[in-house]
């Protein structure tokens, strides 16, 4: 069978300054029909320049040095533009990774998708509108012949993304490539959306080429995977061999750095790849990887080692493939650090009751046609208790309240009312109000490090100006200088770090010197807002490790906010689940990930994608979106989208607070008893 | 919809009120009196009382601003305080239709230039050829407008003869005529004009071109043309149809040089004259029109820019 795409000896460079660099080495990959290719690999690996130039698709400083890109009877490498313009959307489609930006905000979803029609099978503007609406009602939108009308900012996300997934099927092509199709939505959208590719794919007996950095999305949708570690193809294979009998090094370590691997041995830590990647200008002459690689010998440093065939497609980039493969030699990154274990302790640092929050938004416009918006409700009598040397995990989508929650409790944003205390202090709303011992015991790590950082101080001038604002007594600059090079060893960077800017520092190390500062305080408290969701999943290992470690040595607790429900049961104690600005559940890591649960809490865990392709996917799926804030729904607020909505009582009455004997709380009709019953 | 077209034509018709009312009693301040100052210091009192009766001067100020707006509106502007007293609506309309047919014709010139202009440099950022159009376009733009004027006249209308280098307008005119007249003026006009919206075009060009949806557009296999005219273009034009709205009210009571030059009978020489001469009766005119259209100009510009940006909804 002839493949439908195949690379050979690929090599893409770019110009940076003077000098040419490659990005993409001698990348050989083929992609057979009614296949999905999984590419994976971390930031800089240059998994979406190869996917982008496999459609010849490269940015202005870059070429292709070398090899030929087959596809039906041409070498795409030869083609001129005019000629790819015919391919494109013709034979290849393209699904990009932000919907919104990659729809024209001036023309209609339906002009958009019509021109395509329009102009590879000639179709008139008439017939192609229509076209337009059968290919979206494949993706199962609702009423597609209004939706082609709107314009894309009147969609929601996951809409948006199946109108690009729906025009780029609507010409029938034979390779569809997908650019981290679902990483800007919530995990309920992403499992509607990978269904539909698994289930449009194999209507339309097309191929696909999946880049995504998320082994759980890949191990669910791919056939094949291949795996890119800094422009080079280190190992391929069918998607059960690679995740069950991986060979490479780099993919055994990034596969043991997952949380969800963590839970499955019940271990405490997470196995991490010692140093970073490298960086274009400084890639190693042997393996890429020899510098992290826990089993590399001297000629791993001196050699490049083959891309070899080993078995039944599967191919291997390392020297040592066969004492792996025999047993002999097991690469293992033993997780690094510390290992001290805490559990909760009686008592609560942080007791916030009933918080309420509203905003007015009114828009520039309304303001000046005299309109005063609805406020909106983002916050409804929120009530949560977090345990001294523990860590609460606050999950929901986005727009469920759960970052208002956390700003509430910083005082980012000032709630309406209710009341907060921290270690039996009284707290108040307001931050401009609070006392210098709440602000010294309360401290934030936002989610990306750029933002957080100011980018004229070096490391030294952050966490010293930290340490002198919030410090309890005058301290001499010898102590602040001590404390700076204690701190930067607690998160694992050496005292050179100190004299460095942000710009010199990795999303990593940015991450660690965020967290530096927070502690350097001394806060009972630290609430992280997704602190992870920007790194790649070898570097949140070492985060998430550094975090329990701190917790450990300082005994402070966290709230935690993340949307990857992994990396919350991995490091949570208790959970609290957010749903439109109300806690819907809340209990023990072992309670909530157990029946029974709240059904969105259940719909939540059914749409995680297990990076495993032995575990099927959940299968409980959530229709529509989360509504808006301005119109939340009555009763139950969950009621327009539940799995297991009971009725008219659902819609009209809100539901009781029922909690077990052991302080598990879910708010749902159903008793518990019965939800028990219903899910397991 | 309606609703906000109706709140906008409020809203102008507010601006132009107030307008005229500033206008009408800064013209109060003017030091010395009206009558002496047109009539000159060796008028017999007779001759200034007579003066005062004719143009209402004798009444209150509210009283002579109620009777103004009355008259206005009407359709009777007054009469102008010139030698003879011309009725001042025919001097005045005369005028505005000189100055918009020089606008009209000077937007025709310079908008679709500055665009392609603009466009082209966008699309060939960083090379000799956008150098190029930024120089010009940049030292185009810091030329005094006399010099160019007078350079146009002397090549064009002097040397080679093919233009006029005065703007005397007859009603018996035909479009070869008007474009004999016209063109000097309107190229001078379209100098400043192209210079400003090339630089504008290209800005709004280059940072469209950044977004994604141009990648999907060309990955969607559209031809090139089709990219930047129906995607890009009508994205990075929104700015610039502001600026064009804006000069608009330029060219129609700002260009006072240009007129000069060519001695072309528009509305911004009128309103320099009617200063000099404290011709308040032309001032109000001038000013109040000069404000409509301008303010028009830019509803006209709102409203394209709301019909080409669905994500500004109007209601
Ligand atoms: S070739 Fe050597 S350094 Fe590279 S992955 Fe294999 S063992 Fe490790
Ligand atoms: S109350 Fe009804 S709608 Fe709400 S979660 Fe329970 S079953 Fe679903």
């Amino acid at each position: 069978m002839l493949p439908v795409i195949q690379a050979k000896n690929l090599s893409i460079e770019y110009r940076i300054g003077k000098r040419w660099l490659n990005v993409i080495q001698d990348v050989s990959l083929h992609i057979d029909p009614v296949q999905i290719h999984g590419l994976v690999g971390e930031s800089g690996s240059g998994k979406s320049t190869l996917g982008m130039g496999l459609m010849r698709y490269l940015a202005n400083n870059a070429w292709i040095s070398q090899g030929e890109i087959l596809f039906d009877t041409y070498d795409l490498v030869k083609l001129s533009a005019a000629e790819m313009s015919k391919i494109h959307g013709r034979h290849i489609g393209f699904v990009p990774q932000n919907p919104l930006d990659s729809l024209n905000p001036s023309l209609t979803i339906g002009n958009q998708m019509a021109e395509m029609t329009q102009l590879h099978l000639g179709l008139s503007h008439k017939d192609a509108l229509k076209r337009a609406c059968e290919a979206l009602e494949t993706t199962n939108i609702p009423e597609p012949d209004a939706v082609i009308r709107r314009y894309p900012h009147q969609l929601s996300g996951g809409m948006q993304q199946r109108v690009m997934i729906a025009m780029a099927l609507s010409t029938r092509p034979r390779l569809l490539i997908l650019d981290e199709p679902t990483t800007a939505l919530d995990v309920t959208t992403q499992a509607v959306i990978l269904d539909l590719v698994r289930e449009l794919m194999k209507e339309e007996q097309a191929a696909a080429l999946y880049v995504s950095h998320d082994l759980g999305t890949i191990a669910q949708l791919c056939d094949v995977v291949t795996v890119l570690y800094s422009g080079e193809v280190m190992e391929s294979a069918p998607v059960k061999t690679l995740f069950k009998k991986p060979l490479h090094p780099y993919t055994i370590g990034l596969l043991a750095s997952l949380p969800s691997a963590a839970a499955g041995q019940n271990q405490s830590r997470l196995s991490t790849i010692a140093g970073v990647a490298p960086s274009l200008s400084e890639r190693p002459s042997g393996c890429a990887f020899a510098p992290r690689c826990p089993v590399a010998i001297a000629k791993c440093h001196t050699d490049k080692p083959p891309l070899e065939k080993t078995t039944d497609n599967h191919f291997l980039r390392c020297w040592r493939w066969q004492d792996i493969a025999s047993g002999d030699l097991i690469p293992k990154n033993p997780p690094i650090g510390k290992r001290e274990e805490t559990s909760p302790q009686p008592g609560y640092v942080l007791t916030a009751q009933h918080i309420h929050k509203t905003f007015s938004e009114n828009s520039l416009l309304d303001r000046l046609m005299g309109k005063t918006a609805r406020p909106v409700q983002a916050l409804a009598d929120v009530s949560i208790k977090i345990n001294q040397r523990s860590t609460l995990g606050l999950v929901g989508e986005s727009g469920s309240g759960k970052t208002t929650l956390a700003r509430a409790i910083v005082g980012l944003d000032t709630a309406d009312s209710g009341d907060l205390e921290l270690l039996d202090m009284p707290v108040n709303l307001d931050l401009d109000k609070r006392g210098k011992e709440i602000l010294r015991n309360l401290r934030l790590i936002f989610q990306n490090p750029n933002d957080a950082l100011n980018p004229y101080r070096t490391v030294r001038e952050t966490i010293g100006r930290t340490i002198t604002l919030l410090a309890q007594e005058t301290l001499s600059p010898i102590n602040i200088e001590n404390r700076i090079i204690a701190l930067l060893e607690s998160v694992g960077l050496t005292a050179a770090y100190a004299d460095r800017y942000p710009q010199q520092l990795s999303g990593g190390e940015k991450q660690r010197v965020a967290i530096a500062r927070a502690f350097s305080a001394k806060p009972a408290l630290i609430i992280a807002d997704e602190p992870t969701s920007s790194l790649d999943v070898s570097v949140q290992a070492v985060i998430l490790n550094l975090l329990k470690d701190l917790r450990a040595e300082n005994g402070a607790s966290y709230l935690f906010i993340s949307h990857d429900l992994e990396v919350i049961r991995y490091l949570a104690d208790w959970i609290v689940v957010m749903y439109l600005g109300e806690i819907v559940e809340q209990g023990t890591n072992e309670q909530v990930s157990q029946a029974p649960m709240h059904p969105y809490t259940e719909a939540l865990l059914s749409a995680v994608p297990m990076p495993d392709p032995t575990i099927k996917p959940g299968t409980i799926r959530l229709t529509g979106d989360i509504p808006g804030p301005r119109n939340k729904p009555t009763g139950c607020p969950f009621h327009t989208r539940c799995p297991r909505y009971l009725g008219d009582i659902c819609r009209d009455e809100r539901p009781p607070l029922r909690e077990d004997e052991h302080g598990h709380v879910i708010r749902c009709h159903i008793p518990l008893e019965d939800l028990k019953q219903l899910q397991s | 919809m309606i609703r906000y077209l109706v709140r906008r034509v409020l809203l102008l018709l507010i601006t132009l009120l107030v307008t005229s009312m500033i206008v009408f009693a800064l013209t109060q301040f003017l030091p010395g009196d009206i009558a002496r100052l047109i009539l000159g210091r060796d008028a017999s009192p007779e001759a200034i009382e007579t003066f005062r009766q004719e143009f209402g001067l004798n009444e209150s100020l509210p009283m002579q601003y109620v009777n103004w707006l009355g008259g206005f509106l009407t359709g009777n502007w007054g009469k102008s305080f010139a030698e003879g007293n011309p009725s001042v609506r025919p001097l005045v309309l005369d005028r505005l239709g000189n100055s918009l047919i020089l606008a009209g014709f000077t937007l025709l010139i310079s908008v679709p230039i500055a665009i392609l202009l603009g466009v082209m440099a966008a699309l060939r950022e960083n090379t000799w050829l956008d150098s190029l159009i930024s120089l010009l376009s940049l030292s185009v733009v810091g030329l005094p407008e006399f010099v160019t004027g007078i350079v146009l006249i002397n090549i064009f209308a002097l040397g080679l003869g093919w233009f006029e280098a005065t703007s005397l307008i007859q009603d018996d005119y035909n479009i070869g005529d008007w474009l004999r007249i016209l063109t000097l003026p309107a190229i001078t006009a379209s100098f400043v004009l192209i210079g400003y919206i090339t630089r504008l075009t290209r800005a709004g060009m280059i940072d469209e071109l950044k977004k994604p949806y141009v990648q999907t557009a060309i990955l969607k296999g559209l031809p090139f043309c089709q990219v930047i005219f129906k995607h890009v273009l009508r994205n990075a034009l929104l700015p610039t149809i502001t600026v064009i709205a804006i000069s608009i009210g330029w060219l129609m009571g700002g260009i006072v040089v240009i007129e000069n030059v060519f001695n072309f009978p528009g509305m911004g020489s009128l309103l320099v004259k009617a200063v000099e001469q404290k011709n308040l009766p032309i001032l109000q005119a001038v000013v109040v029109l000069i404000v409509f259209i301008f303010a028009a100009a830019n509803l006209i510009a709102d409203l394209i820019y709301a019909a080409l940006n669905p994500r500004i909804r109007l209601n």
